[in-house]
């Protein structure tokens, strides 16, 4: 394996994954995201000189909807989705400001 | 001796515009419903949803970016902002940073300085958050999705702003631009148009921008200036004392007139962008482009002088009616009906403006409509009421909106015409008020004033002024 991932580089990668890694799990990501990059670098070895990058699969462009309401009250399926609910609102840790 | 500084200013204005519909999905965009009511698998980030763009988004984007003189990046895409935070319950936020749809525009602002050009960098379409409402009570906070996914256009001014008084300027002329386009009210206490000012300072003549600071919570014109000055007056003290700026964002508390760092969301500025695999490309043809080139609708600059040429009104007038879209078509539907120009400037101008002034509206306030201003303009031309009965009836008007023909005869405030009642009338003031019949006669005009006044007054307002002033007249000539 070509690529070390540092302690640093895994514990910030859990912080913008929201992820709270076990040593056992940040072991094994740091080995698995290593191989990740080996696996770029192996790619990174082709020509792609003059090679638009490509963002998406189909030759499909301009798929639209007209501004027209379809959609009703759906808040009860939604607030389903509430961890917890309050007034019809979800419910969440006070966030800081 | 002290150094002299420079405030070098850039804006972020975010635009929520006046589609139906959200920018992914067909849920409703109207303000004030029930928490939740407008949401659905899409803007509130199902696992397996499917967005699908509103093409208005686009048509209006691209109208802003032709009034701002950017030009359009005919191929476009949409990107994912990867942050977790509670108001954006995909984990992302649907945005634009490799092909923003408009790039390298400007606008002119004038000031008191003179015409300046004030570039515009980009502007590029997104969607916005949903509210996040702080319940003291259980300390936690609560999310509400209705704005979640209602479009919103991001405009990135160049940091080419040195002064408040420029910022305003800045903000005003491209509040009337969207307005005209009708692309969105932008109203900043509602919180349609919000604006992020990027400030820093540096010594006069210096080459290099000195470290900026983000501001955010702005949502008014005076809060803006207040914040300005306040981060001005921060960050050179900072300088004075040999500290160092830090950039961060602030939050202005416009009550404490201070800003205060705002605690990072939880770390980094690691957005993680990468191209939107669900959202195929925009391709803008020429075609597209010339249609809404054409439909573009008569400017400030075209409509003032249209108005000059098409309008008996002065100069000044047309500068303030014109200063706002709602204004400039109230004006126009109403002289379609009443055809008196002049005097529908003149309510415009003076009662409506002092109305708008005393209850800290806006125009965009206005809630009267053209034809019921047009109704109490011939209701006063056929002198049915007098002026200062009108008055009353246009004050009852601005709040309400009534009918002022149903109104004024509900009310019975219709002039009494009926020279037989008013005569009866002004003999008993005359009878009464012996001593201003004396002033009068012996050569004192004033007091026949007193006299008109006293006659109103018994006619509770109902009177032509005119008439009551000829009967007492020949009264006390007699
Ligand atoms: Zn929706």
């Amino acid at each position: 394996m070509a690529n070390v991932i540092s302690d640093e580089t895994i514990d910030y990668v859990g912080i913008l994954a929201k992820l709270d890694l076990s040593a056992e799990q940040k072991e094994q990501a740091k080995k698995d995201m290593g191989r990740m990059l080996d696996y770029i670098d192996k790619l990174n070895e082709l020509d792609t000189e003059g090679v638009e990058p490509m963002s998406h699969v189909f030759p499909v462009s301009n798929v639209f909807r007209e501004d027209v309401v379809t959609n009703g009250d759906d808040s009860a399926n939604t607030i389903q989705n509430a961890p917890e609910e309050k007034d019809g609102m979800f419910m969440v840790p006070r966030t800081v400001e | 001796m002290a150094k002299e500084y420079e405030t070098v200013i850039g804006l972020e204005v975010h635009v929520e515009l006046a589609t139906k519909t959200k920018i992914f999905c067909g849920c409703s965009t109207e303000f004030g419903g029930a928490p939740n009511t407008h949401t659905c698998p899409v803007c509130t980030g199902m696992p397996g949803s499917l967005p699908v763009l509103n093409k208005q988004v686009v048509e209006y984007a691209i109208a802003v970016g032709l009034a701002t003189n950017c030009s359009i990046t005919q191929y476009c895409k949409f990107d994912r902002k990867n942050y977790f935070y509670p108001d954006n319950p995909q984990n992302y936020q649907i945005s634009q940073l490799y092909l923003p749809i408009c790039k390298n525009g400007s606008v002119e602002i004038e000031t008191a300085e003179g015409k300046k050009q004030v570039r515009i960098h980009e502007i590029h379409m997104e969607e916005d958050a949903g509210k996040l409402i702080h319940d003291e009570w259980e300390d936690c906070s609560l999310v509400d999705y209705n704005r979640s996914g209602v479009p919103l256009i991001e405009i990135v001014s160049e940091p080419d702003m040195r002064s408040a008084e420029e910022v305003i300027a800045y903000l005003e002329k491209l509040r009337l631009i969207i307005q005209y386009l009708g692309a969105s009210d932008c109203k900043l206490q509602e919180g349609s148009m919000r604006a992020d000012v990027n400030l820093s300072v540096r010594e006069k003549g210096a080459k290099e921008f000195g470290t900026r600071t983000e501001m955010k919570n702005l949502n008014s014109f005076k809060a803006i200036a207040r914040a300005i000055e306040g981060e001005r007056i921060r960050q050179i003290d900072l300088l004075e004392e040999g500290k160092q700026v830090i950039q961060e964002t602030r939050r202005w508390d416009d009550n404490k007139e201070y800003s205060y760092a705002m605690r990072s969301k939880e770390d980094a500025q690691d957005y993680r962008y990468f191209p939107d695999p669900d959202l195929v490309p925009i391709q803008i043809s020429d075609e597209w482009l010339a249609k809404i080139r054409d439909n573009q609708p008569e400017f400030r600059t075209e409509k003032m002088k249209r108005y000059k040429e098409e309008y008996e009104i002065p100069d000044y007038d047309i500068d303030i009616i014109t200063n706002s879209k709602h204004l400039a078509d109230l004006f126009e539907a109403t002289v379609a009906i009443c055809k008196q120009p002049k005097k529908v400037s003149n309510w415009l101008m003076v009662e409506t403006m002092r109305l708008l002034k005393e209850q800290d509206m806006e125009p965009e306030d206005i809630r009267f409509s053209p034809e019921n201003l047009a109704k109490l303009i011939l209701l006063t031309d056929s002198k049915a009421i007098n002026s200062t009965v009108a008055k009353e009836v246009f004050e009852v008007m601005f709040d309400k909106d009534m009918d002022p023909e149903a109104y004024v005869e509900e009310k019975g405030l219709k002039t009494v015409n009926d020279e037989g009642a008013l005569r009866k009338t002004v003999e008993e003031v005359v009878a009464a008020n012996p001593q201003s019949v004396e002033d009068y006669h012996n050569g004192k005009q004033k007091a026949i004033g007193f006299l008109v006044g006293q006659t109103m007054k018994a006619m509770q307002g109902k009177a032509d002024p005119a008439m009551v002033n000829k009967l007492l007249k020949e009264l006390l000539e007699d």
